[in-house]
């Protein structure tokens, strides 16, 4: 039942990104391009998606369980590290250079877009460096 | 600074925002999750080196929605025609960026720019911050260049 419900949560997540503009690297960029000529329309997708989600977390945190019985897997972790800052300015350089981020990458790729399936493959393969680099790190502390 | 009107749609952006918002709301509330597209994905491929019981399916289903979405939209008639202007070679750099990056920072657009933002951690402000500053200087240096 809960699988059934993260399908529909991606899909309607999908559409979401899809006619927010959010799926249109072109449109990306456009709004990146702040000492350009500036499209500030996903400032409006941040403002539409927070307005809704702030209330759906206001009430989420105070439960112990989801309305589904499950149990709540929210993050905890709140201080700010050298590892966030500089993984968010690698992303970000990512971002600005194909206009792509995970979300949208996903969905040009299920559009069939051959461009979007080699940038996912790229980013896979950059998860998986990372999760090697990760656990030889860790053997290499605990040992 | 001059504003792209040619390119600017502030309603459906903004009813598109409404739905991630949806989605979201959806998720947390019935899964207990947060919705951060690149935890979602990075879950899986971690999977791969170390698998974790219970952390497959839901993962799964989720990206199959985002995969399915445009198909979708094509039978409800809207059909995206995305302007990709990066070469292949920039793609791979890009796309390897972001796998890197959001690996190390814990998060995307999704995961700190809309669920912790929305949750006022001060985590997401600061990630949010430098991916969004990266991404304009990046596009400025690069425009700057071509």
């Amino acid at each position: 039942m809960s699988t059934l419900w993260a399908f529909l949560a991606g899909l309607v997540f999908g559409i979401g990104l899809i006619l927010s503009g959010m799926t249109d690297p072109g449109k990306v960029i456009g709004f990146l391009d702040v000492a350009g000529v500036w499209d500030p329309s996903l400032a409006f997708v941040m403002l539409g998606a927070i307005l809704v989600s702030f209330s759906a977390f206001m009430w989420a945190e105070r439960r112990t369980r989801s309305l589904l019985g499950g149990a709540m897997h929210l993050p905890q972790k709140r201080d700010i590290d050298a590892r966030l800052i500089a993984g968010s300015i690698v992303f970000g350089i990512g971002w600005g250079l194909a206009g792509f981020c995970p979300g949208p990458a996903l969905v040009s790729f299920g559009s069939g877009q051959d461009k979007a399936a080699v940038f996912v493959a790229a980013m896979l393969i950059g998860m998986l460096v990372y999760a090697v680099a990760e656990r030889t790190r860790r053997a290499s502390t605990s040992a | 600074m001059t504003i792209d009107w040619a390119h600017f749609t502030p309603w459906t952006s903004l009813a598109g925002g409404l739905l991630i918002g949806v989605a979201v709301a959806m998720f947390v509330l019935l899964n207990g999750r947060v919705a951060g597209i690149s935890g979602i994905v990075g879950g899986l491929v971690k999977g791969l080196i170390s698998p974790r019981s219970g952390e497959i399916g839901w993962r799964f289903a989720f990206i199959g929605g985002l995969l399915i979405a445009p198909a979708l939209m094509r039978l409800l008639g809207t059909s995206v025609v995305p302007r990709i202007d990066a070469s292949f070679p920039t793609l791979v750099a890009a796309g390897l960026a972001v796998g890197i990056g959001t690996s190390y920072g814990s998060g995307c657009t999704s995961g700190h720019g809309v669920c912790g933002i929305s949750r006022l951690s001060p985590r997401s402000l600061a990630a949010t911050a430098a991916f969004m500053l990266a991404g304009m200087a990046t596009v400025f240096l690069w425009r700057s260049l071509a």
